[in-house]
């Protein structure tokens, strides 16, 4: 998918000025954080499951390679195949062939995240094949002519009326000619047409929540079914995976589930949770002739070599930006690629490159919610850190900012003096806005003062009143 | 892409700052974790068994029934059909303790994988988890997948001796039965669902309106 996180600024003052987005955001946000949390303390062993996924995890990724194989063997052993691409070129490559050689004409799509950053649908709309996405959030928005903008709900930005005309414009040529406005009735359409593209697919295409070198199977964590669908009925099933997704036996993926629906949808297991492993055995009376993986790496291995190792850990559960301020404000499409809200903002700017994503990971508050609920602890505010501090190193900050951040280094590393500043740089301000008690506007505040006032200080600096209370440094 | 192979674990292998696979003594370790899987942390599970898989599986809207044995199985179907008002055609997994059943001859009975238009389909299952009142379906001649997804309503036969505590001792039982894993497994706990419409639940999305379980024995 062709980035446009560099448009950050403009797309999300754009964001916040849409009532539409206004409006779904906030149905939402609080059904997310409250199910989760009723989840998570319903259960005692969390904390527990929470690091001895972690330690699963980072066993995995310190012997990548050896796990890769392993999976590799496993899956060869039943007969399906696996395609390695270094770049998303590579992956569209081998899907298309793949689709080519089966002599296919329609392709169903399960909700994939790689198959996002290998924009597959574009790829295989080129090439003359017909790609259905089937989750109905995705079916909705390709109806919309959209990317994603949640990694587990990526209609979430979609209003029921804005669904309703979506479907009134899409399904008449179904015969479907009546607008249906209720959530029933919406999803009964949806089931309608779609079910036609899954019983006529000629390749259904999944992602994969996981994969189990002691098995060879993916898996796949869904509410519909229609994953099941999309790699049961067509003769070709191929699953997409990022390199990071492998993890060693059936009993480590049990724990890592039992953390997952929890974090994203506070369901203690999802609806279907589904291996697959291999083609169709001799006597199944259904299921698909052929099994592909392939497996994308597309700068992963990069990451496991760096201080963003740990970013591997991630199994993609939107807890994180279910409880972003900053996600929930301006939503996913802001973010410009594959992934919004804090762990995006971790990868675009690993996997696009920082120079077009600056401004990703400057669109954080600090407040460390996203850390608190991750799953696999995965410690994001201190990326996002990192990143700005690689960016300014890059030269990448603005000007302004580069200015004012050594002028402020100039006093903070000179404490008399940088005491002194503040004492009187109170004290004038303390003045100039006695009468009112705050500052309509100030020079060099206005990304301040345009929303808000200032309060005008008064009394004496922080530093001096905790000094004067006696607190020890 | 025949170099991608290389180039991805050349890649992998230098970030984590080996020149080479694995030494073998390191390998034969890893080798061990795979061939003898330990669990884990397991949630504790204080309640009776077969008692906490029904609460669960119903607190997620599956229906369920419990029936003393087999031969029962046929009046819990009906029932099913009638509180739903159903029509009494059914696709039965071709399992072989589903084929040894009494049916009421007012059924019609057919016995292959689901098409797209069958209303009921009626399968086995390999195994519950109490945790979290989930179905282990395993795919095979005897239980096509398709029955699972396609039909409208999907009753499922599962015995109460199939019920285990955890996933893993799931995982466990599959080794020691079977061997090897089939094409499919699939973990069902509740009917079908979406939340894609403003976050609203609404059951029957692309999978089954409804899941009953008939409990035996």
């Amino acid at each position: 998918m062709q980035s446009r996180a560099h448009e950050f600024k403009q797309r999300s003052q754009a964001a916040l000025l849409d009532p539409e987005l206004k409006r779904a955001m906030g149905k939402a946000k609080g059904g997310f954080q409250q199910k989760r949390r009723i989840a998570i303390d319903a259960l005692p062993e969390f904390e527990a499951l929470r690091h001895a996924a972690r330690e699963i995890k980072e066993h995995t990724l310190h012997h990548l390679d050896y796990y890769l194989e392993r999976y590799e063997q496993a899956v060869h052993a039943t007969g399906g195949q696996v395609h390695w691409a270094s770049t998303t070129e590579e992956a569209r490559e081998i899907i298309l062939k793949i689709c080519r050689d089966a002599g296919a004409r329609r392709v169903t799509k399960g909700k994939s995240m790689v198959g996002e950053e290998m924009a597959i649908n574009e790829a295989l709309e080129q090439s003359g094949f017909e790609p259905v996405e089937t989750d109905l959030g995705e079916y909705i928005i390709q109806l919309a002519n959209e990317p994603p903008s949640h990694i587990i709900a990526p209609a979430v930005h979609k209003t029921k009326n804005q669904i309703t005309d979506l479907f009134h414009a899409h399904h008449q040529k179904y015969g479907l000619t009546d607008r249906v406005t209720e959530v029933a009735a919406i999803v009964n359409e949806a089931r309608t047409v779609l079910r036609e593209k899954f019983l006529s697919a000629d390749v259904g295409i999944t992602g994969a929540n996981f994969l189990i070198a002691e098995t060879g199977s993916s898996i796949i964590v869904t509410n519909e079914g229609n994953g099941d669908l999309t790699n049961t009925l067509p003769r070709v099933h191929i699953v997409t995976a990022g390199i990071e997704k492998v993890i060693p036996t059936l009993e480590d993926v049990s724990t890592i589930l039992r953390l997952l629906a929890r974090s994203a949808t506070g369901q203690e297991m999802s609806v279907y949770t589904t291996f697959s492993t291999g083609p169709k055995r001799s006597g199944d009376l259904d299921g698909p002739g052929e099994y592909h993986v392939v497996l994308l790496d597309n700068g992963r291995s990069q990451m496991l070599g760096n201080e963003f190792h740990e970013m591997l850990r991630c199994i993609r559960c939107g807890a994180c930006m279910n409880h972003c301020p900053v996600y929930q404000s301006v939503g996913g499409h802001a973010y410009g690629w594959v992934y919004p809200g804090p762990m995006g903002s971790v990868l675009t700017p690993l996997m696009v490159g920082l120079d077009k994503s600056f401004d990703l990971p400057n669109a954080c508050t600090l407040n460390g919610r996203c850390k608190e609920v991750c799953p696999m602890s995965i410690p994001l505010p201190d990326m996002l850190r990192k990143l700005r501090e690689r960016g300014h190193e890059q030269r990448l900050s603005p000007p302004r900012v580069r200015v004012g951040l050594r002028l402020w280094a100039y006093f903070a590393k000179r404490p008399k003096l940088y005491r002194l500043a503040t004492r009187m740089g109170m004290a004038v301000l303390g003045r100039l806005g006695r009468r009112r008690g705050r500052f309509r506007r100030l020079p060099f505040a206005g990304g301040w003062t345009d929303a808000r006032d200032l309060p005008a200080p008064h009394g004496v600096t922080f530093q001096a009143a905790l000094k004067a209370r006696g607190v020890r440094k | 892409m025949s170099g991608a192979r290389e180039r991805v674990l050349a890649g992998i292998r230098a970030a984590l700052n080996r020149n080479g696979p694995l030494a073998e003594s390191v390998t034969a370790a890893l080798d061990a974790r795979l061939e003898k899987p330990r669990a884990n942390v397991k949630p504790a599970v204080k309640d009776d068994a077969v008692e906490r898989f029904v609460a669960k599986m119903e607190a997620v809207h599956g229906a369920v029934v419990r029936v003393p044995a087999m031969d029962k199985i046929s009046e819990a179907v009906e029932a099913h059909l009638e509180l739903h008002g159903l029509s009494p055609e059914l696709v039965v997994a071709p399992d072989p303790e589903l084929e040894n059943v009494p049916w009421s001859n007012r059924f019609v009975i057919e016995r292959r994988a689901a098409s797209g238009d069958d209303r009921v389909s009626v399968t086995g299952a390999f195994a519950g988890i109490a945790e979290t009142g989930t179905l282990v379906l395993l795919s095979g001649p005897e239980s096509p997948t398709t029955l699972n997804f396609l039909p409208d309503d999907h009753i499922v036969v599962l015995r109460v001796d199939r019920i285990v505590v955890h996933m893993e001792d799931a995982w466990a039982r599959l080794r020691k039965e079977r061997g090897n894993m089939p094409r499919t497994v699939n973990l069902i706990t509740g009917p079908s669902k979406t939340a894609d419409v403003e976050q609203t639940i609404q059951e029957g999305a692309h999978g089954p309106r409804r899941l009953r379980v008939i409990l035996v024995g």
